[in-house]
């Protein structure tokens, strides 16, 4: 069919950008230099189960998960404004989301850096005005409010969606049957809307989990993060095969999270990746 | 071993694509920002050889690019320690210095160094020390020793350099062990140390550091000299000191890797950038220093003269090189995990 040759630039793309990198991750977490040559065991995936290695992992799946919820909590409201049909300037507001996503990413966490430094603007100017300063860098809320800020977008855009999908006859039929607003959100627009939610946590949960630039810059490397371990085994310890087992491990646990949250959608329709 | 095949394939199909006529050309790979950029023009000018210039951020970033096998240069300038780590898996050409009219003009301090002790492989690029800059209007004491970053009266007011080996270097030292050491009770103690630090840290830091200073976010810093001219000149508050329990002592070196394919034209360009103009121009440029009096003679004053690049007398009795770590790399590496991993109490 046709249809399937339009697909291949596709398929070949993945393939070498995806498929073989992924090959090569699995490759290199398994192999082990011997002095008889290359061998093949699971030494690089035992080292994760140190306690050390381990609580790294969890206070990484920790401070991703309080940048997911509290994406959600901010994001579902704003996208329920937004799908407001009275809204006028709807169009300025979504733009106003997504201009940040124009810039790299590194540059806006820099410019956080010079707002929140000791010396930044933020003190500076509350220092003018009299008020008490405080030291906002260097440490874990630091690190969380850079996540939220740099993934707030990924969350609204797909509730956004999925809520301007919905139906909005199901939504009067709903009042004519006799259900108040609450048991209309409770029972119509959010079940609707899930697929968008968990698009959003994903969107959100995945990078929280893996950075490791937030970590150094606004963190002041006071902190490690799961992707500084990663990063750190590639660029300088030189050590592949841990670097590339701690990535496999963090692939599962996301799969896993894939998993569990496609499980509990049923709908599967409108505005979700799963 | 195979580790690059698939790249090494994909880069040969595209690099054939693109062949033609044959040009002289000298591939050179060098740390980031550390060259001036009007030295490679001179050298294609006076000799018509052209520069293919690339630029690395760490030694180690340069290993792993250069020991897939499928990146090939002529020229790289790695720091000591690693050039002995190429040196010990034969990975440089050896390089005859008597055929360099310029060797001369390198000092005899920088000739015969623990890396290279026959001077076979490498010609020295730069050289540098390690130390303390602090801030003169907010520490009023003197500050002198390492031991200095332990004293709970900077508390959040310091910062510490965001990797394993310098780190360790600074509390190895202030214990008064060898900055190498492979022995692992001192290191444990030397990771007590840094743990007991961590809360007097204010942030780790790498290159972001340097402008922090500069604008009064911390009061003192662990600094490369380099960094430190550079910082001083911007905030003249800024004061530069070797500690009194010895430092480390750096060598950046030009060496030529085994497979060049363009080994005439490397010595080549080696022997124009070690000519004391050249250097000169370049150093003045890096705000290093060089290892050649000749070049640094040639220096404008305020280099020629500065006591960060050049302290008089050099202190090295007290002073000590890295060596290659690659045997402890890992008891290195989870030392810093631990330390950075630590809540310091």
């Amino acid at each position: 069919m046709y249809k399937r040759y339009l697909a291949s630039p596709y398929i070949l793309w993945s393939a070498i950008f995806i498929i073989v990198p992924l090959i090569l991750i699995a490759y290199f977490s398994l192999e082990t230099e011997t002095a008889e040559g290359v061998a093949f065991t699971l030494n690089s995936y035992k080292r994760f189960f140190d306690p050390l290695y381990m609580n790294i992992l969890i206070k990484s799946i920790n401070l991703a998960l309080i940048t997911t919820i509290v994406c959600l909590l901010t994001a579902y409201p704003l996208a329920m404004i937004l799908n407001e049909k009275e809204m006028s300037n709807k169009t300025m507001i979504l733009i106003l989301i997504i201009l940040p996503m124009w810039m790299n990413s590194l540059m806006r966490t820099y410019a956080w850096m010079i707002l929140l430094e000791n010396k930044g603007i933020l003190n500076s100017i509350l220092e003018y005005l009299g008020l008490p300063t405080g030291q906002f860098l260097y440490g874990d809320g630091a690190i969380v409010f850079g996540m939220i800020y740099n993934f707030f977008p990924f969350m609204v855009l797909p509730i956004y969606n999925a809520l301007a999908k919905i139906d909005p006859t199901l939504i009067e039929a709903s009042y004519d049957l006799g259900a108040n607003k609450v048991q209309t959100f409770q029972r119509v627009i959010l079940p609707l809307s899930m697929p968008g939610v968990i698009t959003g946590i994903l969107m959100v949960f995945m990078p929280s989990l893996t950075t490791f630039m937030v970590t150094r810059l606004l963190g002041g490397g006071q902190v490690v993060l799961i992707g500084n371990i990663i990063e750190e085994q590639f660029t300088r310890t030189n050590d592949w095969g841990f670097g590339s087992a701690l990535s496999v491990i963090l692939m599962l646990i996301i799969l896993i999270t894939i998993r569990l949250m496609g499980k509990n959608e049923t709908l599967g329709r409108g505005g979700g990746i799963v | 071993m195979k580790r690059f095949l698939f790249p090494a394939v994909l880069t040969t199909i595209l690099m054939t694509g693109c062949g033609g006529e044959e040009k002289q050309v000298v591939k050179v790979f060098n740390w980031g920002d550390y060259i001036d950029p009007q030295t490679n023009m001179l050298f294609t000018e006076e000799t018509g050889i052209d520069v293919l210039y690339e630029e690395y951020p760490t030694n180690e970033e340069m290993y792993a690019k250069i020991s897939g096998g499928n990146a090939r240069y002529d020229v790289l300038v790695p720091s000591d320690y690693m050039i002995e780590k190429l040196i010990k898996e034969d990975m440089l050409a050896e390089i005859d210095v008597n055929d360099l009219e310029n060797y001369k003009f390198i000092d005899k301090d920088f000739k015969s160094l623990p890396f290279d002790p026959e001077d076979k492989y490498s010609v020295p690029y730069s050289w540098g020390t390690m130390g303390i800059i602090y801030n003169t209007t907010m520490i009023e004491d003197d500050i002198d020793e390492w031991a200095d970053l332990w004293n709970p009266e900077y508390a959040k007011k310091m910062f510490m350099y965001d990797s394993e080996r310098e780190s360790l270097m600074v509390a190895l030292k202030k214990l008064g062990y060898s900055m190498n050491s492979t022995d692992p009770l001192e290191l444990e103690e030397a990771k007590q140390e840094l743990i007991a630090q961590k809360p007097l840290v204010l942030a780790y830091v790498v290159d972001e550091g340097k402008g922090k200073m500069i604008n009064e976010e911390a009061a003192m810093m662990v600094a490369w000299a380099g960094d430190a001219d550079l910082m001083i000149s911007e905030n003249p508050d800024l004061k530069y000191v070797l500690p009194k329990e010895g430092t480390n002592l750096f060598v950046d070196a030009m060496v030529v890797p085994k497979n060049a394919e363009n080994y005439d034209n490397a010595l080549a360009y080696i022997n124009f950038m070690t000519r004391p103009d050249i250097a000169a121009m370049n150093m003045s440029y890096l705000g290093y220093s060089t290892p050649s009096t000749a070049a640094r003679q040639l220096l404008p004053e305020e280099m020629r003269d500065s006591e960060v690049a050049y302290p008089d007398p050099i202190p090295f009795e007290t002073m000590e090189m890295f060596v290659d770590p690659s045997e402890v790399a890992d008891v290195y590496s989870r030392i810093w995990t631990e330390v950075k991993a630590s809540t310091g109490e």
